[in-house]
């Protein structure tokens, strides 16, 4: 009998995930045991203090890359850029959720550490190599999700929303794990590269109606996940009933993870299935551009708008993915950051307007808000503008580089979509601009703005500005970060 | 022996019952159950395959498979118990507040 072989593990390219996980860990005991009851901020700035740890762990790795844990794990400037987003993903939400939570009535110390839980499963979807490493981080987020959509009990919107989220999002998972399962009964291993090497190797036997099925079923899986028209039914009821900081947490955190993993899916283990899942993708986009959008348009709920507006965005980002090359890549990670900014920045906003009575979420609330806060509708408009991609922000910079992109890459006809959805989209961002700075206000309606909030729309309005007026060092960053395979 | 196929062909069995049961059943527990049998299924699929191939991943991947599910059903359960106290209700159907 052969003792277990223990392969050589190199913890530090692992480091901004151990930090996370460890601090959150840690977090979950001090918060139970040393933070009395009427100081549950106190754990949100610890949370807030693990990312930025984690964050200047990872500096040192940028001239570090390499894959440990037998080839499951990689480290690659593209998976350290993801890790830094994801980061500011959490950061952000937890300072917008510092005085949100206490003056709902919801506050409890656990949904910090529980943030840092679900940053911790994208970090691992933007580095996993293995479909089993891939799926665990999947399940992170999402577990950690499902409790975080229903904090807000016992409200029974945000009940409902978590139950809808929880049996969609298990089902989504029922799919994955099977197309895991079919994956590796075709080529017989679960690591991406290696499925890669055995699909282009012609003496190898495959079995391609299982392989096929199994690739469908982990599209679908992500499909779900990024909410892509058919799949996209739960988001606006979703974002609808959780507590707004989790809802834009959601609308950012997990369509970026869930791309980084998909991307990585398609560039290292399926680019010999092209021709299958290519016209696939192609449909879904066109119709998930269209749908989104159109479905953004009716809506008097801002929430709800946000919702749709990000179905319509992933359409987008689905365009970056799609071209499987160096520049798709970077155009992702681009747009990513961009779209991250500019709506957790957006999803601020619709929190300072927020009353606890009487949470509707209307758009009348945005009704001559300049007359009232003159900077948070300006900040409000920036987003909007970024949103709908006008110059000079993030968003339009963003466009224009997914845009060019695809249009290299060959997907000419996704491209005119793209920009006529785009231009249809500028209608319902300019009616939120439109109300807030040419109406009378009306109404009692006073906006709450706290440090935290007003922190929070100022990093985000500054950098999607400056980010779309000086594009030229992330852009320096993001072609710097290339995809490794991990074998 | 009994061949590798029929094992796959019992999982694909077992997961089209599970889609099913979710997409039809309406009580929240057995729409948790179905999910239950659809992980199952892969659960069984990822066995089979790897005693064909006398590797140890598959298998080894149906221990994470298990934990995920328990974590999922786990949170699952707490979240229905909250839904019942306030609705008096484990129907999927009967809690539908929101739009869509």
């Amino acid at each position: 009998m052969d003792s277990i072989q223990i392969p050589p593990i190199d913890f530090r390219l692992i480091a901004p995930l151990l930090v996370v996980t460890t601090w959150a860990m840690v977090l979950l005991l001090v918060d139970v045991f040393a933070i009395p009851a009427n100081r549950k901020k106190l754990t949100g700035y610890l949370a807030i203090a693990g990312l930025v740890v984690a964050g200047l762990v990872a500096i040192p790795l940028w001239d570090v890359s390499g894959s440990t844990f037998s080839n499951m794990v990689v480290l690659d400037r593209y998976s350290l850029i993801l890790t830094w987003i994801f980061l500011i993903i959490g950061a952000l939400t937890i300072t917008m959720a510092l005085d949100y939570l206490p003056r709902h009535g919801i506050e409890q110390g656990e949904f910090y550490p529980l943030i840092m839980f679900a940053v911790a499963g994208m970090i691992l979807m933007a580095q996993g190599t293995d479909l089993i490493v891939l799926f665990l981080g999947v399940e992170l987020l999402s577990i950690t999700l499902y409790i975080l959509t229903g904090f807000a009990y016992p409200r029974l919107t945000s009940e409902e929303a978590a139950m809808k989220y929880l049996v969609l999002g298990a089902f989504a998972a029922g799919f994955f794990i099977y197309g895991i399962a079919l994956t590796y009964g075709a080529v017989g291993t679960t690591n991406l590269a290696l499925i890669a090497e055995r699909l282009a190797d012609p003496a190898a036997e495959t079995n391609q109606l299982l392989l096929l099925a199994g690739a469908s079923l982990i599209l679908i899986t992500f499909a779900f996940k990024v909410a892509l028209v058919p799949f996209h039914m739960w988001t606006p009821d979703v974002y609808e009933g959780s507590p707004t900081p989790v809802a834009a947490f959601m609308s950012v955190g997990t369509k970026g993870a869930s791309f980084a993993a998909l991307l990585r899916i398609l560039v290292t283990a399926l680019p010999a299935l092209e021709p299958f899942w290519l016209p696939v993708l192609g449909m879904l986009a066109a119709l998930t551009m269209i749908i989104g959008n159109l479905g953004a348009l009716s809506q008097t709920n801002v929430k709800r708008m946000l919702a749709y507006s990000s179905v319509g965005h992933a359409g987008y980002i689905l365009l970056s993915i799609m071209v499987v090359s160096e520049r798709g890549a970077q155009a992702f990670l681009f747009y990513t950051l961009a779209y991250t900014l500019t709506n957790l920045g957006a999803f601020a906003v619709v929190i300072a307007l927020e009353q606890r009575s009487n949470a509707t979420w209307s758009l009348d609330d945005f009704t001559g808000l300049y007359k009232r806060q003159p900077l948070l509708a300006l900040a409000m408009a920036v987003f909007m503008f970024s949103l709908a991609g006008v110059p000079p922000t993030a968003g339009f910079m963003a466009k224009f580089y997914v845009f060019t992109t695809a249009y290299e890459g060959g997907l000419g006809w996704l491209v005119l979509i793209g920009v006529l959805t785009s231009a249809l989209a500028v209608f319902f961002y300019l009616r939120v601009v439109i109300r807030m700075f040419m109406h009378e206000p009306q109404g009692e309606l006073e906006p709450t703005l706290d440090r935290g909030l007003s922190a929070d729309i100022a990093i985000a309005g500054g950098l999607t500005l400056l980010f779309g007026i000086v594009p030229a060092p992330i852009i320096f960053l993001v072609e710097r970060s290339l995809v490794a395979a991990g074998g | 022996m009994v061949p590798t196929t029929f094992y796959v062909l019992l999982s694909a069995a077992l997961f089209t019952i599970g889609v099913l049961g979710v997409l039809i059943r309406r009580n929240a527990i057995v729409v948790f159950m179905s999910v239950e049998l659809m992980l199952n299924a892969a659960n069984l699929a990822l066995v089979a395959y790897a005693r064909e191939r006398l590797a140890v991943d598959g298998q080894v991947l149906v221990f994470f498979v298990i934990t995920v599910a328990a974590a999922e059903v786990a949170v699952g359960l707490a979240l229905l118990v909250a839904i019942f106290k306030s609705k008096r209700t484990a129907d999927i159907d009967e809690v539908s507040m929101l739009r869509g």
